[in-house]
């Protein structure tokens, strides 16, 4: 049995998660009225989107086997390997082929065949002893014409826990990251849950099929200060100003009426007390002479 | 690196300030003495003449509580220093480096100026009698401020710098500029001052193709004159004997030697020349100009001295040195000095020829004879100095071990000079001599006295008086440091014997009662010798009662705050200063440190287990080679330790402080080779075994920055290493400048922020995270631009990577708690800008009890925002406090030497574009792109720090109160707070008051307790 799971990547990683979103599940338009990006809202947003997706694709993965090869597969594939080890000696087996199409909107998708009865046992072997479950892809360069240029020397690898592993019955999370050029930097594996709580799977099914999720994940553009929208604001506010004349007024135009008596109430009443004490401390020194 | 567990504290409040305060109440100063005027005018209008002093005195107590009232509103929010507070918590050194140039003032008798040109481009002058500066300029580093050449001539001195790009005056008395004249563009050569008729009125420059003469008045150039052949022949020295002449010489190598006479009136070229000299390969290292024009040479190939008139020979005269009797050290190339004490005026005919090491000789050229006028042997130093008329020579010869002798000599004779001999006693913690420099005048009787001052390897300045009294030194080295540690100093002995008893194994019960009574006595002895003393020093009067830092009283003070400052120079010099008074207390010189050296400075014990010593840890790695060396001393005391560290024989790559101790309380440090193989010192079975225990939890990295690969490795049982992630950069298109971790000794005290609807949004607190900067190799301004990588160290999982286009570096990075700031330069906007990342969990915590990097399965969120900044920048740090709980400040060094504590809270990428109610409440500052320099933020306020390096941050006992040294040409330290004194006692806090309400509300409550029994009695008796 074998399965494809498919993304295709944008820039952003939650706008691949909505995208991907309304592609497969409701076809609302969600990924609008984004014009102005304000960071924190889009993190909420995301995030939450991102459980959603999750659940998402865990719930149909299973079931979608069918439709497996996409016509615009005209990419290029690398195998995804895997190792796991009592030894932890790292002897890499192919696990699968990512499937990559090149282009400025890389994607990727992942065909895998299940785990035999062999590595399962492996597996938890290696899962008792606390050992890794390492995954490797060779380098890669995304934006070349020629299948020759885009394989490069080297590998780049990352690991879980093979116990996290197993308790989370092969559902993992795998990112490719690239950078601005479209070279493969790093390739990132964590598994959802992604804890060690010791819990036996007994269950051989459960370690059949991966259950995996995949993106590319592309640099974010990182933001420059926002002098536009501050240059923006601050017209508004002049205007603001402009239009009502009263607020423009200082704290002191504004309450003059209440100042000035105040002010002179306290001279005066500061004037008698000195003159009054003044006056007293005389008596009182006359009295005493 | 370690995963580590984050304990789950609460704090949510950080006190920080609110900038606004300060803004209102310095408003509310500047209008204050109006008021004043205006109430004195309106007593003096209004009252009749016999009430005036008791309406002064009301005048005066009104005056008082209006001062008292201002003084507290006041108090409580400025931040700057008081003028009476200046150098009471701080303090600054300034240095010049490695001198290169020295020149006695001589125009003056009883002169008390030196003037040193350094390595470092400083040009400097200095106070004689105290080794004070008096006046400092410093020009710019590199090789545009490079400084080629010092001529002193009255009082001016002429400096050519920038590889003779510029020619300038300076007046020697008050370092003022005369002139300075932008050269023609050309390699430096050589420069000497023109002199004519017993007056010096011009400077020659002399360049690869060209010479020019330009007068001393004013630095407008005479004549400029094209080389004659420059292509071929490479002109390398000037001379000029005081004859209206001008002399080029120039060498083509292994050939023949070219001289070119110029005519100083119009620089027409009046002889030229050429001599056969195929041995000759360089002009300024092997030869001098000797007596009337004789141009003397040093051939080590075929030991022979070389002399040639320039004014009538066209051939040389071999002379060889067996002829005169001598023999040169096998191997040592020979050197020629000689002196010109008048430019005006010919060389002398005598000068030195040092033939080894430690042998130099005396020579005179005596009507085209060479004769030996005295051997010297040993002697490492030789100097001559012209106190009036006669030239005398110092020497300097090794005495015994620890101690050398100067002594003058008759340039003429060569005959000792009587009661001239001096002392220089060897540091033994410095290096050897190097340099020599001898101010010699005349007394009164005629009879010739000197100062000397010598340079030491270790780039000491000594200064030192018959008969051998040390006036001054400076330790140059410290213009350089390289890097540095703050460590706690111990407890007095006192504490230290209490502590003691409790470290101490118990073995019974009866030794344990006798350990008990023998402390408690000595507490008691300490006790009184402490009450003596109190009471011998109140019978002196106060001005005697001083108390030197010494290394024996050391001791730390009741909040810390005083540390123990241990520099790591690139000298290899390394010094213990006192960080409240700027005492050094120790100097260590490490000899056969190699030139291009990395150090790493580690604390592996500090003062806290007492029995032990302190213990730091440096590591000396050659940077090509890779070999390293550990050099363990005692931070307090700067001793060897005599623990034996392990001998290192394969090229190191990495080194990592562990948590983990053995015994002995120290820290185990892990060294890893080139073979991936990995050691540890100390390497003791207890270390051993506990590093096998924990061996699958220690992970480290590795970053190979010439292939833009990052590597992460976990330690295996077996002390062998194993890659378990790698991550790499394409290297032509970006490349790795800076790799920042946390530091380890950083406190986060709250785990999150109090929103504006008082729900927590929590911080994303990874202590394993990496914070990588690449910049691009296009530097083209359209496409270069720099990426920011946060990666989990353990896990080699990339949390979240950006690119700032339009962008190149230098790139400064700070990176502790959830935030990284960085900072760059804008080419689109031509600008320099600081940008912030946050990160948060969000609103739940994933695992609140421990943070493990090995299950965060959720990306967190990452918050960013960028402002302006108005200057370039040197270095950053952030505050760093002992819990925590203090708000942070970043530490700006700028270019212009000022020190700038930017609070953090300008940098959050929270600050929103449009207030609202809930950002209000969270006390968020509205978001504007440009963050300002507020002159109220220099730490450091007129104390300049000359070309900070690096700022080194220590939290102290107290919360509030941080230690910042900055370190650059300079050293400055002072302290900072943060979030205010809020857990200190203000200085003018009043105790009187407090305790006499106190007692007034006692007694009263005393007396009307009894009042009320006598009441109770009475009604009982009613």
């Amino acid at each position: 049995m074998s399965r494809i799971l498919k993304t295709s990547i944008l820039k952003n990683p939650p706008e691949v998660l909505k995208l991907w979103f309304s592609l497969r599940c409701l076809p609302v338009p969600l990924s609008v009225n984004m014009a102005r990006p304000l960071p924190f809202k889009i993190a909420v947003v995301s995030t939450v989107l991102f459980v959603v997706c999750t659940d998402f694709v865990f719930c149909n993965s299973g079931r979608r086997v069918g439709d497996v090869m996409d016509t615009e597969f005209s990419g290029f594939s690398v195998p995804l390997e895997h190792s796991f080890e009592v030894a932890d000696v790292a002897k890499f087996r192919v696990r699968g082929a990512l499937m990559l199409k090149a282009g400025r909107e890389p994607s990727v998708s992942l065909t895998q065949s299940q785990l035999s009865e062999e590595d399962r046992a492996k597996l938890k072997e290696v899962a008792a002893v606390d050992g890794l479950y390492r995954i490797r892809v060779p380098r890669v360069f995304l934006q070349a014409d020629r299948q020759t240029e885009r394989q490069m020397e080297g590998y780049l690898t990352a690991f879980v826990r093979a116990c996290a592993m197993v308790e989370s019955h092969l559902s993992d999370v795998i990112s490719l990251h690239i950078d601005v050029s479209g070279y493969v930097i790093g390739v990132s594996i964590v598994t959802l849950p992604g804890a060690c709580r010791g819990t036996e799977v007994e269950d051989e099914v459960d370690l059949e099929v991966f259950n995996t999720t995949l993106s590319v994940m592309a640099p974010v553009n990182a933001p420059g200060p926002e002098t536009a929208l501050f240059v923006e604001r601050m017209e508004q506010e002049s205007e603001k100003k402009g239009k009502n004349p009263q607020e423009q007024k200082s704290f002191f135009a504004k309450y003059w009426m209440y100042i000035v008596p105040l002010v002179l109430f306290l001279m005066m009443s500061g004037a008698q007390d000195q003159s009054g004490g003044g006056a007293a401390g005389g008596a009182a020194n006359g009295g005493g002479r | 690196m370690k995963v580590e567990h984050v304990s789950n504290s609460f704090f949510l409040c950080d006190p920080s300030f609110t900038f606004i305060e300060v803004v209102y109440h310095s408003a509310l100063q500047g209008a204050a003495p109006s008021n004043h005027y205006v109430r004195r005018k309106h007593v003096d209008f209004r009252l009749p003449p016999f009430l005036e002093e008791q309406t002064k005195a009301t005048a005066a107590m009104a005056k008082l509580i209006w001062f008292c009232l201002k003084c507290i509103l006041l108090c409580s929010t400025i931040e700057a220093v008081f003028e009476d507070q200046v150098g009471k918590f701080d303090w600054r050194q300034q240095y010049i480096g490695k001198v290169r140039f020295s020149h006695f003032d001589t125009h003056v008798q009883s002169s008390k100026k030196v003037l040193l040109a350094t390595e470092n481009n400083v040009f400097a002058s200095i106070n004689t009698r105290t080794g004070e500066l008096f006046w400092r300029h410093v020009d710019m580093t590199g090789p545009e401020g490079n400084i080629d050449a010092l001529l002193q001539h009255g009082q001016d001195a002429v400096l050519v710098v920038g590889d003779g790009r510029q020619l300038r005056s300076w007046d020697i008395n008050i370092g003022g500029l005369n002139w300075e004249i932008v050269l023609d563009s050309g390699s430096f050569q050589s420069a000497c001052l023109v002199g004519y008729q017993d007056t010096v009125k011009h400077v020659a420059v002399l360049k690869k193709t060209v010479i020019s003469l330009h007068y001393l008045s004013n630095g407008h150039q005479k004549w400029i004159e094209n080389l004659p052949e420059s292509e071929t022949v490479d002109f390398q020295a000037v001379y000029s004997g005081g004859n209206g002449e001008v002399y080029v010489l120039g060498v083509v190598p292994h050939s023949h030697i070219a001289i070119v006479a110029y005519s100083l009136d119009d620089g027409e070229i009046i002889k030229q020349i050429s001599v056969e000299a195929p041995w000759l390969s360089n002009i300024q290292a092997s030869c001098v100009v000797i007596g009337q024009g004789m141009l003397t040479c040093v051939d080590s190939a075929a030991v022979s001295l070389y002399t040639l008139d320039l004014h009538v020979q066209s051939q040389m005269t071999q002379i060889p040195l067996q002829s005169l009797g001598l023999e040169a050290t096998p191997g040592f190339q020979p050197v020629l000095v000689s002196t010109q004490p008048n430019p005006a005026r010919p060389p002398l005919s005598e000068f030195f020829l040092q033939l080894g090491p430690e042998h130099h000789l005396l020579l005179q050229l005596n009507s085209g004879q060479i004769v030996t006028l005295r051997d010297f042997k040993p002697a490492m130093l030789v100097s001559f100095a012209t106190p009036g008329e006669k030239t005398v020579a110092a020497v300097m010869s090794p005495k015994n071990k620890t101690a050398c002798s100067l002594n003058l000599f008759s340039a003429e004779s060569g005959r000792r000079l009587l009661d001239t001999t001096l002392i220089f006693n060897l540091d033994p913690n410095g290096g050897k001599p190097e340099k020599l420099y001898v101010q010699a005048f005349l007394k009164k009787d005629d009879s010739v006295g000197y100062r000397a001052m010598v340079q030491t390897e270790d780039h000491t300045l000594t200064f030192i008086q018959q008969p051998g009294r040390v006036m001054w030194t400076r330790e140059e080295a410290l213009s350089d440091v390289v890097t540095m540690e703050m460590v706690d100093l111990p407890l007095t002995g006192t504490q230290a014997e209490l502590e003691g008893e409790f470290g101490k194994k118990a073995d019974g019960l009866l030794s344990m009662l006798l350990k008990r009574l023998s402390s408690q006595l000595i507490l008691l002895q300490a006790w009184i010798a402490h009450l003596w003393k109190l009471f011998y020093d109140a019978r002196k009067p106060r001005s005697l009662v001083k108390n030197d830092v010494t290394i024996e009283n050391l001791s730390r003070d009741e909040f810390n705050l005083q540390k123990m400052m241990v520099m790591v120079t690139a000298s290899g010099k390394l010094f213990g200063i006192d960080s409240k008074t700027g005492t050094i207390l120790w100097r260590h010189y490490l000899d056969n440190i190699p030139s291009n050296a990395a150090f790493k400075l580690m604390v592996q014990r500090t003062t806290a287990h007492f029995p032990h010593p302190p213990q730091c840890t440096l590591l000396i790695k050659d940077k090509d080679t890779g070999l390293a060396t550990l050099h363990v001393f005692n931070p307090i005391f700067g001793k060897k330790s005599h623990v034996t560290p392990p001998a290192l024989l394969q090229p190191m790559l990495q080194s990592l402080m562990l948590p983990i101790m053995d015994q002995e309380y120290a820290k185990v440090l892990l060294l890893v080779d080139d073979q991936y193989k990995v050691s540890a010192f100390p390497s003791t079975k207890n270390v051993l075994q506990q590093l096998q225990e924990m061996a699958s939890s220690i992970f480290f990295y590795l970053v190979d920055s010439n292939q833009g690969k990052l590597s992460g490795y976990r330690l295996r049982t077996d002390l062998s290493t194993e890659l378990i992630w790698e991550i790499v950069m394409p290297t032509e298109v970006q490349r790795i400048v800076s790799v920042k971790g946390k530091r380890p000794n950083e406190h986060v005290h709250s785990q999150g922020r109090v929103m504006g609807d008082r729900s927590v949004l929590y911080k994303y607190l990874n202590p394993n995270l990496l914070a990588v900067v690449t910049e691009s190799t296009d530097l083209h301004p359209e496409r270069s631009f720099i990426g920011i990588l946060l990666i989990d160290g353990v896990t080699g999982r990339i949390i979240h990577e950006a690119v700032q286009r339009k962008t190149r570096g230098p790139v400064h990075v700070v990176h502790s708690e959830n935030w990284v700031v960085y900072e760059y330069w804008s080419t689109k906007s031509r600008r320099n800008e600081f940008s912030v990342i946050e990160l948060y969990e969000g609103m739940e915590l994933y695992n609140s009890t421990v943070f493990s990097s090995l299950d965060r399965p959720h990306a967190p969120q990452v918050l960013q925002q960028s402002y302006i900044f108005p200057s370039s920048i040197s270095t950053m740090e952030a505050t760093l406090t002992e819990k925590g709980i203090t708000s942070r400040h970043l530490l700006i060094g700028l270019p212009s030497g000022g020190i700038l504590s930017l609070p953090k809270m300008f940098l959050d990428p929270r600050r929103p574009e449009i207030m609202s109610e809930q950002s209000r409440e969270e006390n968020l500052i509205p978001y504007a792109p440009e963050l300002l320099i507020r002159s109220e933020w220099f730490i450091n306020y007129n104390q300049t720090v000359s070309r900070v390096r690096g700022i080194y941050t220590a939290p102290s006992g107290l919360e509030s109160t941080c230690l910042v040294v900055a370190y650059g040409l300079d050293i400055y330290q002072t302290r900072v707070y943060p979030s205010k004194q809020f857990d200190v006692l203000k200085d003018d806090y009043d105790y009187m008051l407090i305790s006499s309400v106190l007692f007034a509300l006692f007694f009263a409550t005393m007396i009307s307790k009894r009042l009320a029994e006598v009441k109770l009695l009475n009604r009982a008796w009613r």
